[in-house]
C-alpha cells in the first residue's frame, strides 16, 4: 500500500480550489516571485501578497514584523479562523516562504495549492483580473512566534561543525559546488561559491513532478535519503535567500514528517558573504568519498 | 478568461537550459522564459503575436544569462 503524506492537510488541489474558492472562511493567496504575474490573471477572488514588500523586513533583513502583518491580514480579510490558501509561480517558492512565516506567527490553516500557479493555467481554470476587497478583519497579536522552525547562524554552525543537524542544500548542482554564484541569470549576491560544509545537495525541484506538484511520499523519501536526509536527527533546509528552502522545509516537514526541520533563511547570502568562517567547494566531502 | 495552448520547451541559450511557457491568455499571447535549474523566472513578455512574444522573452532571458560568470572549483 502506497504511503501518505504525513500532513495531507496542508496541500489542496486545483480541484478542491475550484470547489472552495468562494467559501466565505477561505482566503486564497498569489505569492509570486515574478509580482507582476497576478496583474495578468489570477485565480477568482485570490488576493496578491508580494513577498519583497509585504513578507520581509528590508531594513533588518528579517521576516515580516508583527504590525506589519497584522495590517496585510487583516486587510486581506483574515481572522485566526480564516483558511487561507496560498499559491504562486515558480512552483510555490514564495508561497512556501509565505507559509512559513504564517506558522512562525501561528496561524493555525494554511494549505499550500499544490502544483501552484503554473498548474491552474496548464489545466485551462478559469482566471480574472479583477482585484478583489475583503471587509477589514480584526487579528489579536500571537503570544509568542514558533523560531524553533527558523535556524539562526549559530545553530548552522554548530551544525556544520558538530554534526549536531542534517544540512540539506537545495539550490542547483552548480551553485552548491560554487561553479556559479546565483542561479543563472541573476545578480551574485555572494562572496564565495561553495556550500557550507557537511552539507548534502539536493535541489528543491527532485521533490516536484513535472506538473509542479508534489511527488509521492515513496518517491520523496527516496529522493532525500539517497543523500542521507532520513529525519533521523534534525534538518536544516537552505538555499540562496531562504524561499526555495522554505519548498523544501514543507516537503519534509508537512509531506514525510520529518518534524525536526527548520529553515535557515540566512541561507547563502549571509553564509557565503561571513567573514573568517569556511565554505567547501565541488561535491559533498562525504559524496566525493564514496 | 482562461489559458489556451499551455505548451513548454526547453531550449538551450548563451550556453544554459531555458524552459520556454506559451500560452494565449484573452487575446495577448504570454511568453515565459525560466532557468529551469533552479527554474527562477528570467523574462515573461505578452504580445499579439506568439512569436513577438517569445522573441522578447528570448531576448531579455539571453542577455541575461550571458552575463553569468562560471567560476574555477
Amino acid at each position: 500500500m502506497a504511503a501518505a503524506y504525513a500532513h495531507p492537510e496542508v496541500l489542496v488541489s486545483t480541484d478542491w480550489v475550484e470547489q472552495h474558492k468562494n467559501d466565505k472562511n477561505v482566503r486564497i493567496v498569489e505569492v509570486d516571485v515574478d509580482t507582476d504575474a497576478y496583474k495578468q490573471g489570477h485565480i477568482p477572488g485570490a488576493l496578491a501578497w508580494d513577498w519583497r514588500a509585504q513578507l520581509c523586513d528590508t531594513v533588518r533583513r528579517d521576516i515580516v514584523g508583527w504590525e506589519q502583518l497584522e495590517n496585510l491580514l487583516t486587510t486581506s480579510g483574515i481572522s485566526p479562523d480564516t483558511t487561507i490558501i496560498i499559491y504562486g509561480d515558480n512552483n510555490n517558492w514564495f508561497a512556501a516562504w509565505a507559509f512559513w512565516q504564517l506558522k512562525i506567527y501561528g496561524h493555525k490553516d494554511v494549505r499550500l495549492l499544490n502544483g501552484g500557479r503554473k498548474k491552474w493555467i496548464a489545466e485551462g481554470r478559469e482566471l480574472t483580473q479583477d482585484v478583489p476587497s475583503y471587509a477589514k478583519t480584526t487579528y489579536p497579536k500571537p503570544a509568542s512566534l514558533d523560531l524553533s522552525l527558523r535556524a539562526y547562524l549559530p545553530k548552522v554552525q554548530e551544525a556544520s561543525s558538530k554534526g549536531s543537524a542534517q544540512l540539506v542544500d537545495v539550490r542547483g548542482p552548480q551553485e552548491f559546488t560554487g561553479e556559479i554564484l546565483a542561479p543563472p541569470g541573476l545578480p551574485e549576491t555572494c562572496q564565495r561559491g561553495g556550500h557550507i560544509p557537511g552539507a548534502r545537495n539536493v535541489p528543491w525541484g527532485k521533490a516536484c513532478n513535472e506538473d509542479g506538484t508534489f511527488k509521492s511520499p515513496d518517491e520523496l523519501k527516496s529522493v532525500y535519503a539517497a543523500e542521507g536526509i532520513d529525519g533521523s536527527k534534525q534538518i536544516i533546509a537552505y538555499c540562496r535567500i531562504g524561499e526555495r528552502s522554505s519548498h523544501t522545509w514543507f516537503a519534509l516537514k508537512y509531506l514525510l514528517g520529518y518534524d525536526n526541520t527548520i529553515n535557515y533563511d540566512g541561507s547563502w547570502t549571509e553564509w557565503g558573504n561571513l567573514v573568517g568562517v569556511p565554505v567547501e567547494k565541488g561535491q559533498a566531502a562525504s559524496a566525493s568519498a564514496k | 478568461m482562461k489559458a489556451e495552448n499551455y505548451q513548454e520547451k526547453t531550449i538551450e541559450l548563451s550556453g544554459w537550459p531555458v524552459r520556454i511557457t506559451s500560452y494565449k491568455l484573452g487575446d495577448e499571447y504570454v511568453c515565459e522564459a525560466d532557468n529551469v535549474s533552479p527554474g527562477a523566472r528570467l523574462a515573461r513578455f505578452t504580445s499579439a503575436t506568439a512569436e513577438e512574444a517569445e522573441k522578447n522573452a528570448l531576448s531579455k532571458a539571453g542577455h541575461m544569462l550571458a552575463k553569468t560568470k562560471r567560476h574555477e572549483v
